[in-house]
């Protein structure tokens, strides 16, 4: 009798337990790594809570932020492929629209020093205004946005939740998505094990990690694998004389530069480049060692490409891939619910 | 009404009066008129803030704007018409006659003047009464402020609702100034014209900075007199002539400039744009 008693009280234990354990899955604090520098996004003025998160999240998935109701942010920043629009050279939007460059991955944001290929934004918390207001992505105004979710059945009550106040407001509104990809924090590759020694290279991977330290590090700064810099790569003019950060600072010398990316998973966010016109790695690395093009500010560190012989190539590759981080893709707290 | 009255009394007057007296009467009452002026110079009290308004009333050349319907000619003898006209003003300081400055507090000195809307025609201040003889406001939206977390960008300055199309989304600031139109001299896109000026300086690289500083002196037209007790408060009346968007510093031809979408293409009409600006009177 006392036997079952204390069985029950045991399996009853047993269920709190598992119980706190998926609320505690779910608690969502932003973490930064101890060997990641101090990140660029102002915590302070948009602390990261619960409910905040969850509203950007929703927000994030939902095709009413487009003109017809049928794009949302991540129609175009797919989480199995890193965020990003994979397969698409070029990414479409609304009505299938075409436009001029690949989309970038949602990943360590809280980190960057700006958005977009040509750095044309210059905050987190204003970078979801650009896809709504494009004509070739969402194509919808924030007014307008804005008026649907205020007669919107769930939106009033989820912003009184995260925000305090049912009022939707534009302010409200992008502090929460800018949450969700503050959240979207990729940290957890080979590459992060090792620096936190948790794991160990193989002798191929540190071989290929010297490689990269002789020649991709000076841009592809580590741990974020990009020092948030622009730069003309070498790539060939293409057909739209895509200009790059000229069009944001008119300044000449800018012409043809464009954001130096991360290389974190790298194997989920093919193509590559600001158009996306190398479909896999192998042509990037071809690109580096016998495509490089003078054109006009082209980058002092590119005169004359990349050498790297048929060992280094390998064993370049074998370390590039540790970089890639599965559990990124499958964090359940990132994907729509 | 009443001064018209006067006169045409006074001329009846002046009829059958022999020009003596009615000299003598005139002085007098120009005598009286003066000691009624003099007692009525006010007294400010700079503890208390009364209300100024400085309007902008967009004109072109000698007419009202009208917009859509009105049909101009600019100083290169092309014809246009005006679709919208939008512009950011702040940063709001007046000089007083006594040689100090009053700076109005930062966070109510925006506003966002737009021709199709009769309510945003005037940028309403509280300032300590006086006597201000000049008037020296930004034509556009500062750095500090264009780069300020969005929680500090309310009202005028709301990205997300009244300026959502005074801010360019795709490369982060303000349209300082927005004229939109038609013109029979711009062959392409259906005639339409587009001249939208912005860039404060650039945040993370330097780049063309057009926001300019404009003072009007106040004391030929009338300075502003500004007191608490004045109910109606008092109205500084600008006169913003669209014609000089295209003279002044730089000649803009409509054949030639009808797309202006960027900060440097923005900056030979940003320059006119600094000299559109006059005084015409004072509401006291």
């Amino acid at each position: 009798m006392y036997r079952k008693h204390y069985l029950t009280i045991l399996i009853f234990v047993a269920g709190i337990i598992a119980c706190n354990k998926n609320v505690v899955d779910e608690v969502v604090t932003f973490v930064n790594p101890s060997y990641f520098p101090k990140p660029t996004y102002n915590l302070e003025n948009n602390p990261i809570s619960k409910a905040k998160f969850e509203l950007g999240r929703k927000l994030f998935y939902d095709p009413i932020l487009s003109a017809n109701n049928t794009i949302s942010y991540g129609s175009c920043h797919i989480q199995t492929s890193a965020f990003t629009h994979h397969g698409h050279t070029v990414s479409h939007g609304i009505l299938d629209r075409l436009g001029t460059r690949n989309s970038p991955a949602i990943m360590n944001l809280a980190w960057a020093s700006s958005f977009m290929w040509d750095g044309g934004i210059v905050d987190l918390d204003l970078q979801a205004i650009a896809p709504i207001t494009n004509h070739v992505e969402m194509d919808d105004s924030l007014p307008n946005v804005l008026a649907k979710l205020r007669t919107h059945a769930q939106y009033p009550g989820l912003f009184k939740n995260a925000f305090g106040s049912s009022d939707v407001t534009g302010i409200n509104f992008l502090k929460a998505l800018s949450q969700f990809m503050v959240m979207c924090v990729s940290n957890n590759s080979k590459y992060d094990s090792v620096k936190r020694n948790q794991a160990s290279f193989t002798t191929v991977e540190i071989q290929g990690y010297q490689v990269f330290q002789q020649k991709c590090e000076t841009c592809h700064k580590e741990p974020l694998f990009t020092d948030y810099s622009f730069r003309n790569n070498g790539l060939s003019i293409s057909y739209q004389n895509d200009e790059g950060r000229f069009l944001v600072t008119n300044n000449p010398v800018d012409k043809y530069k464009f954001k130096v990316p991360s290389l974190r998973n790298l194997s989920y966010t093919a193509p590559y480049m600001h158009d996306g016109r190398l479909l896999t790695l192998d042509a990037v690395l071809d690109h580096y060692t016998t495509n490089v093009q003078a054109t006009q500010n082209l980058d002092a560190l590119l005169q004359n490409g990349i050498t790297l012989n048929a060992v280094e190539r390998t064993n370049l590759l074998a370390f590039l891939k540790t970089l890639d981080d599965k559990s990124f893709l499958l964090d359940k707290r990132l994907s729509e619910q | 009404m009443l001064a018209t009255r006067l006169f045409t009394k006074n001329n009846q007057k002046i009829f059958y009066m022999n020009k003596v007296l009615s000299l003598v009467i005139l002085a007098s009452f120009a005598f009286f008129a003066s000691c009624k002026k003099d007692s009525a110079t006010p007294e400010y009290n700079t503890a208390q803030n009364g209300s100024i308004s400085v309007e902008f009333d967009n004109i072109v050349g000698t007419s009202d704007l009208q917009l859509n319907t009105g049909s101009y000619t600019n100083s290169s003898n092309q014809v246009y018409k005006v679709t919208k006209l939008k512009y950011f003003v702040s940063n709001f300081k007046f000089n007083n006659i006594d040689g100090s400055v009053y700076t109005v507090p930062q966070d109510s000195s925006y506003f966002l003047i737009d021709e199709s809307d009769v309510n945003r025609r005037l940028a309403k201040l509280k300032i300590p009464e006086g006597e201000y003889t000049s008037v020296t406001f930004t034509l556009g939206v500062d750095s500090l402020r264009n780069t300020m977390d969005i929680s500090k960008r309310t009202g005028d300055l709301d990205v997300t609702g009244v300026a959502t199309d005074m801010y360019w989304s795709w490369n982060s600031g303000y349209i300082f100034f927005k004229l939109d139109g038609t013109s029979t001299a711009v062959t392409t896109m259906g005639g339409v014209f587009q001249y939208h000026t912005g860039g404060f300086g650039g945040y993370t690289s330097a780049t063309a900075n057009n926001l300019k500083t404009i003072t009007l002196n106040l004391s030929a037209r009338g300075s502003a007199k500004v007191k608490a007790s004045k109910t109606l408060g008092v109205n500084v009346h600008l006169l913003v002539d669209v014609n000089k968007v295209f003279t002044g510093t730089n000649t803009i031809s409509l054949a030639t400039t009808s797309m202006v979408h960027s900060i440097t293409l923005g900056v030979p009409i940003a320059a006119n744009c600094a000299s559109i600006f006059s005084h015409d009177h004072t509401e006291n």
